[in-house]
């Protein structure tokens, strides 16, 4: 098993027209992953065709539901259209909606998740890199890609992953992989400060997962949902569990590359956020080379086999 | 995105947000009708700068003070002929200071007390928040150390909006009497209203001040905006000072390229922004110094390549180059062809060291290997890290 999706998850694709859109939608259908729909309004009635697959494009997300039962929604809109396309898949009752587009305002993403309060809909993102729960086959495939995330690097197995950061989520994996050890899913929750699952949330799924043996949870500067993860885990999860935190050296007041990764004061540090790491038992990866071999100690320690 | 003082005053006036009334100038030819144009009395001179800590500053000719108060024309002029064109060092802007632009003259005011006001985003609520506090003109985040039950905070739901009754609440804790507290209400209302309108990230009033005869002004402006929104706001990007800018930061963003300056010596070319401050951190920890963060997305082109080489090496203080690519989606061997197209075009004297794992990673190992230059090639982030390291050691 694993979690919010599995190789059979119906998959619907917003935004299957765009050039962004379109290339991460091929790649997908080549993992194996059931893209049963496309979205771009106006287009309805056409597809979208790859390798001897055909994808009906609908004009609505709640056509492209009715039509084919999906469950889960990408959005690979661009940044000023984005928060319509995740209200649109709220008002079609999806259960996941994953927002890929970067560079989507605070203002819109302060509303949207106000008015997703009450739904059924989970959101995950924006600015992230999508989910993968690793299939059978060769390099992984015929598990669940949804968004831009490498299928090849992946490996079925047990370990969970949640991150901020699309490279640095592909590092670990890649780290885990060559050493043997699968993944049950892999989470890119998002780089902006303003998203729709956080750390915490993905670590009660996976906790609460039988077939996640243990996790690895990369966080970076800014804001405070590490410490939020981490302080749980420390009440609830048995699980081992390997931490990293990226930004040790960067300067206060900027933004790293993504919105959300900007030093605000005492608190949100690596180096804060670290200390909190430790106190919760969680084992801390030393540097981005490390994220892997950390949870095979933290493993150890417990008695834990993650293969 | 910032701006200057004087530049957020001129938006606290279109919304309403009582404020001392000023005058800008970048010519020391104007600085008597500046003046002119405000009324009898004091003046205070403030030197424009996108940092904070002016009035604690000093001028690298030794001049003290970034913000003065002049008794006299004369004195006002005297003060903003010695802070035009000179550079202040503050706490914020580091070392070598910036140069000050513009002066900005305002009328002095008859301070009664100080207070502090901002609006920004909460994001463990992911809702915008009101934070005031009674001790004004002090830096906030010593005052929340030190005193946090002076600090009061309003959490706004947006949907509804600020209220009434969230309003009332807080000039109530701060202690105003009536006729404060109905302006301080409004006042805080319109700033709200431009911190959504205008996609603000911070709008933060330090000091605001009460005055003898009950009027709430804001004296200091800082407004910072949301780059994710300025396609929306045409009338803010105008605002946009380049002086104020590293030219090597606004030269990498036309090529779409995250970069920021730091002090160190070993430069990081990186894809994905994660990625890319976790190489600066293990550079850190195996001795070097990063001498910037580089991220260049996703989808590096050649071009992007080439004008990251270009932007790196426009640093003389670099002594070494770290490239740290995880091709997940992106072919390694277009990478390593556009890192030898770039050193071929730029010319290199410095020790490389190039990490690529991923997509098609041995046909972009054999092409750096083939390629006839010195580039050394490290098979982990540590193990490259370390050989980085050594090399500008």
């Amino acid at each position: 098993m694993s979690i919010l999706i599995t190789p059979e998850t119906k998959i619907i694709i917003q935004g299957i027209t765009g050039e962004f859109g379109a290339r991460h939608a091929r790649l997908s259908l080549d993992y194996g992953t059931q893209v049963v729909a496309g979205v771009t309004p106006g287009k309805g009635g056409q597809t979208f065709e790859h390798a001897g697959k055909s994808v009906p494009i609908f004009s609505s997300v709640a056509d492209a539901v009715a039509a084919t039962g999906a469950t889960v929604s990408v959005i690979f809109v661009p940044p000023p259209f984005a928060a319509d396309a995740i209200l649109e898949c709220v008002d079609a009752k999806v259960e996941l909606a994953v927002a890929i587009t970067e560079g989507i305002p605070v203002r819109d993403m302060v509303r949207v998740k106000r008015a997703m309060e009450g739904s059924s809909t989970r959101l995950v993102g924006p600015n992230c890199p999508g989910l993968v729960s690793p299939g059978e086959g060769e390099d992984s495939s015929g598990g669940c890609r949804i968004g831009i995330a490498p299928g090849y690097i992946h490996k079925k197995g047990h370990v969970g992953v949640v991150s901020r950061s699309g490279t640095l989520t592909y590092e670990a994996v890649y780290q885990l992989t060559v050493k043997d050890i699968g993944q049950s899913t892999c989470v890119g929750i998002g780089g902006d400060p303003v998203n729709g699952t956080s750390h915490l949330d993905v670590i009660k799924l996976f906790n609460e997962d039988p077939d996640t043996h243990g996790i690895i949870l990369i966080g970076e500067i800014g804001g405070n949902a590490e410490v939020e993860a981490a302080r749980w885990i420390k009440e609830n999860c048995t699980k081992p569990v390997a931490g990293f935190i990226a930004g040790a050296t960067a300067p206060p007041g900027r933004r790293m590359g993504h919105a959300g990764a900007i030093v605000g004061g005492a608190e949100d540090t690596a180096e804060a956020k670290i200390a909190v790491f430790k106190e919760c038992g969680i084992e801390v990866a030393d540097t981005p080379s490390d994220m892997a071999d950390a949870l095979l100690r933290s493993a150890k320690a417990k008695g834990v086999t993650l293969s | 995105m910032n701006i200057h003082e004087y530049q957020a005053k001129q938006l606290f006036e279109e919304y309403g947000i009582p404020c001392p009334k000023g005058s800008a100038t970048s010519s020391s030819e104007e600085f008597e009708s500046c003046i002119d144009s405000l009324g009898e009395g004091l003046v205070v001179v403030k030197s424009q700068i996108h940092a904070g800590g002016r009035g604690k500053g000093t001028f690298t000719d030794g001049f003290k003070g970034g913000v003065k108060l002049a008794k006299t024309k004369e004195e006002a002029i005297e003060y903003a002929n010695k802070m035009l064109g000179n550079t202040l060092v503050t706490i914020q802007t580091g070392e070598a200071g910036r140069k000050v632009q513009t002066v900005y003259f305002t009328e002095g005011a008859d301070i009664e007390k100080e207070y502090y006001l901002a609006v920004l985003l909460d994001r463990a609520t992911s809702r915008p928040v009101v934070v005031a506090s009674t001790e004004g003109g002090m830096d906030i985040e010593t005052v929340a150390e030190e005193t946090p039950d002076k600090i009061f905070k309003v959490f706004v739901d947006p949907a509804y909006g600020l209220a009434d009754f969230q309003l009332r609440e807080l000039v109530t804790k701060l202690g105003l009497n009536k006729v404060e507290s109905k302006n301080a209400a409004k006042l805080i209302r319109n700033l709200y209203t431009m911190f959504c309108e205008k996609d603000a990230d911070m709008i933060e009033v330090n000091p605001l001040i009460t005055t003898s005869t009950g009027e709430v002004l804001a004296l200091d402006a800082k407004v910072s905006f949301d780059s994710n929104a300025l396609y929306r706001h045409p009338e803010i990007v105008a605002l946009r000072d380049l002086n104020e800018e590293d030219p090597k930061e606004i030269e990498a963003s036309k090529f779409g390229l995250s970069y920021i300056a730091l002090d160190g010596t070993i430069a990081c070319l990186v894809n994905g922004a994660g990625l890319a401050m976790s190489t600066m951190d293990i550079i850190k920890h195996y001795g070097g110094s990063p001498a910037n963060f580089l991220d260049v997305g996703g989808g590096a082109t050649k071009e992007q390549v080439v004008a990251a080489f270009k932007i790196i090496l426009g640093d003389p203080n670099v002594k070494g180059i770290f490239v740290n690519i995880f091709g997940g989606i992106m072919d390694c061997d277009v990478i390593a062809n556009g890192i030898v197209e770039a050193v071929k075009e730029v010319g290199l004297k410095l020790p490389l060291v190039v990490r690529l794992e991923g997509n098609n990673v041995k046909a972009g190992k054999a092409t750096l290997a083939g390629s006839g230059l010195t580039i050394v090639s490290g098979d982990s982030m540590a193990d490259a890290a370390q050989k980085i390291v050594d090399l500008v050691a």
